[in-house]
């Protein structure tokens, strides 16, 4: 069990963070290069003023006209998202780490606040795999993967939750937790949750023709 | 243009379409693959990448789409149920789709999307649906399964450089005529052809010669008694209009670009002020420039709404009694969404009537008239997918005339295709109107 978790812990964690980091700037550097190269006029009408503008709207909660038709789930998406990327950077578990191996610590949340939190997260999963299988239009679009990528970010939530209650097996689950969280970081850049990085590219493009060349609003 | 719906046969709900059974019929599935994946290769990249790769599959640009709306939120007319159908299977397998696959997804992306950009606004990545609709229609133009009218148009643009046909001789006789018409109104009305050193080239479509004469006229009629200094080509180039971008003949768009604006060049004129037509803007402003590696067109073009909201902010043209009925403004998607013209548009709606009623939604996140994006070029055998798919305009077209509204103005020539077949078929029975039709009523003109 202690070579396990050495292991997922240790060599492992590093594999994962390479794969992260190296990953996702080689899918944003070869798209720009595959841009220059097919779509060089990307370069041309992106602007950094009409861009930002877009981006700003939409990543405001009820900023366009499309998250307050939609209140219930602008909320979930929101907290959601935030949530994701809080918790795992600001918790105290997490830092207690970084604080053994690399002597670096800093603020955190208190646990309650992070169980809390957790539990939002497990909710909001819930709520978009309802969602996937009772709404029609997004049932359509839906294939097995869809259910993969929920499932990938899901999972180190559920198991950081039952670990930390020391819920039965909880032995397992840390080393289960920690596999889960390392899976979703190696394989944010080779599936679709690479939309983290696309997100200003795309979203950033869309505002530039809308707001440069045609003068209009795009939210 | 109200023409009956024929070779349709309402058992099977089939559309009998000559050109797309006959292109299908050619096809092989090793054609297809090969020219699917030429031209994926030549022409896309990052953008189609990216697009595909980033969608999460969440469903929210459905609401967007006039189309699922009208059909009862059925996913299949969703923006992304339609990519779903056609591209994202054709990546999936590599182009090894057979020609059936071709056949509809022609029909999806030619006839059930009018690449009206609303759901841009509705995806939160920004997703540019239009261009991944538009990329299936550039695989079916090159795989030669194109709607029998709108290839006609095409082929009409390839061999005279114009929508209808319309003949050199038959173009300056229909400006000749208009302006011996108006001469009788106003004596020292004229039509300048070829003038040389104008300030202005006045564009039109060519649906305006062949059968919207009178809006030729008018237009002469407000330039003349605004004193602009403007003229018409007698060269092939008169006409902005271009259902080749439509087609995805990307190619003859370049080659109708280039004709008109070199006849601009040559006619040293300081811009284009084109008549109140939508796809004809998104053509010369936005798309076909795009395509002669101009980043903004080569010459400024400025749409009719803007031309009159000048005339009227610099009080060159005066409004003698404004048009006293109650009227609603239909905003196209290629100056709205294309242009931001909503503003401008509603500026002049106040100078000329008396009463304005928005309809709901309205500016940017107005309905498609579901006639533009060559839908309604797409003929007869479509008239019935066009009206099926915009029941939503039509409810939206009553609410408003439950508010008073009793004249819908469009200043675009298929948003008035469109509203105009709604407006028969759920018995709507509201007046249409181009901008034009009203000013020229309402203004003080010249003896």
């Amino acid at each position: 069990m202690h070579d396990i978790y050495n292991f997922v812990s240790g060599p492992l964690v590093w594999v994962s963070f390479v794969i992260f980091f190296g990953g996702s700037l080689y899918r944003l550097i070869s798209m720009a290069v595959l841009a220059r190269k097919k779509d060089v006029f990307v370069y041309e009408y992106m602007s950094l003023k009409f861009g930002l503008r877009s981006i700003l709207h939409w990543v405001i909660p009820f900023g366009t006209v499309k998250w307050r038709k939609n209140p219930l789930f602008t909320i979930v998406t929101f907290t959601f998202h935030l949530c994701i990327i809080f918790i795992p950077i600001f918790l105290s578990a997490h830092i207690i780490l970084w604080k053994e191996s690399w002597d670096i610590s800093w603020w955190y949340i208190s646990d309650t606040a992070a169980d809390v939190l957790t539990i939002v997260v497990i909710a909001s999963c819930i709520f978009f795999l309802v969602r996937r299988i009772v709404l029609p239009e997004v049932k359509y679009l839906t294939s097995i993967s869809d259910y993969v990528i929920l499932a990938i970010v899901a999972a180190p939530f559920i198991t950081g939750l039952w670990t930390y209650h020391q819920w039965p097996g909880f032995r397992v689950t840390g080393i289960i937790h920690i596999i889960a969280g390392e899976i979703m970081l190696a394989s944010i850049p080779f599936t679709r949750l690479i939309h983290m990085f696309f997100f200003p590219f795309t979203r950033g493009y869309m505002g530039s023709e809308f707001g440069a060349i045609r003068h209009a609003k795009d939210w | 243009m109200a023409e009956p719906a024929i070779k349709r046969s309402d058992e099977s709900n089939k559309i009998v379409d000559e050109s797309i059974d006959k292109g299908i019929a050619r096809l092989t599935p090793e054609k297809i693959e090969q020219v699917i994946n030429k031209v994926l290769a030549a022409e896309t990249g990052a953008r189609l990448k990216t697009y595909v790769e980033t969608c999460v599959h969440c469903g929210l640009c459905s609401e967007a789409c006039h189309y699922y709306l009208s059909h009862d939120n059925d996913p299949k007319f969703s923006p992304a149920g339609k990519v779903k159908q056609t591209i994202w299977e054709i990546l999936k397998r590599n182009g090894k789709v057979d020609p059936e696959f071709i056949r509809d997804a022609s029909r999806i992306a030619y006839t059930e999307c009018n690449l009206c950009r609303r759901c841009a606004m509705y995806c939160p990545f920004g997703i540019d649906i239009t261009y991944l609709m538009s990329v299936v229609r550039r695989l079916c133009h090159m795989l030669g399964v194109t709607p029998l009218y709108i290839q006609d148009t095409a082929h009409s643009h390839s061999a005279t450089l114009n929508q209808m046909w319309v003949k050199e001789d038959e173009w300056i006789d229909s400006l000749f005529w208009q302006e011996e018409e108006a001469r009788d109104e106003i004596s020292s009305l004229r039509i300048p052809v070829e003038k040389e050193g104008s300030e202005i080239f006045y564009s039109v479509i060519a649906p305006e010669p062949k059968f919207r004469a009178q809006l030729i006229y008018q237009a002469a009629v407000i330039m003349n008694a605004a004193g602009v200094d403007f003229t018409m080509p007698a060269t092939p180039g008169w006409d902005n209009s271009d259902l080749c971008m439509f087609t995805g003949d990307y190619e003859m768009m370049g080659r109708l670009k280039k004709a008109h604006f070199e006849t601009a060049i040559r006619l040293k004129v300081k811009r284009i002020v084109m008549g109140e037509c939508g796809h004809a803007f998104r053509s010369v402003y936005d798309t076909g420039n795009r395509w002669l590696a101009w980043k903004m067109p080569p010459i400024p073009i400025t749409h009719a709404v803007e031309l009159y909201y000048e005339l009227l902010k610099q009080g060159k043209i005066k409004i003698a009694k404004k048009y006293d009925k109650p009227v609603t403004f239909q905003d196209p998607c290629n100056i709205v969404r294309g242009k931001g013209l909503h503003e401008k548009a509603r500026y002049v709606v106040d100078a000329i009537c008396e009463e304005f009623i928005e309809m709901h939604p309205n500016r940017e996140h107005n309905y498609c008239c579901c006639a533009g994006g060559g839908v309604i070029n797409t003929g007869p055998p479509y008239k019935m997918t066009r009206i099926k798919g915009n029941r939503i305009k039509a409810e939206q077209l009553f609410a408003t005339k439950a508010r008073g509204a009793k004249t819908i103005i469009a200043p675009c020539h298929n948003c008035h295709g469109g509203i105009e077949d709604i407006n028969h078929h759920f018995g709507l029975d509201m007046e249409l109107c181009f901008l034009s039709d009203i000013i020229y009523k309402t203004m003080e003109k010249p003896a």
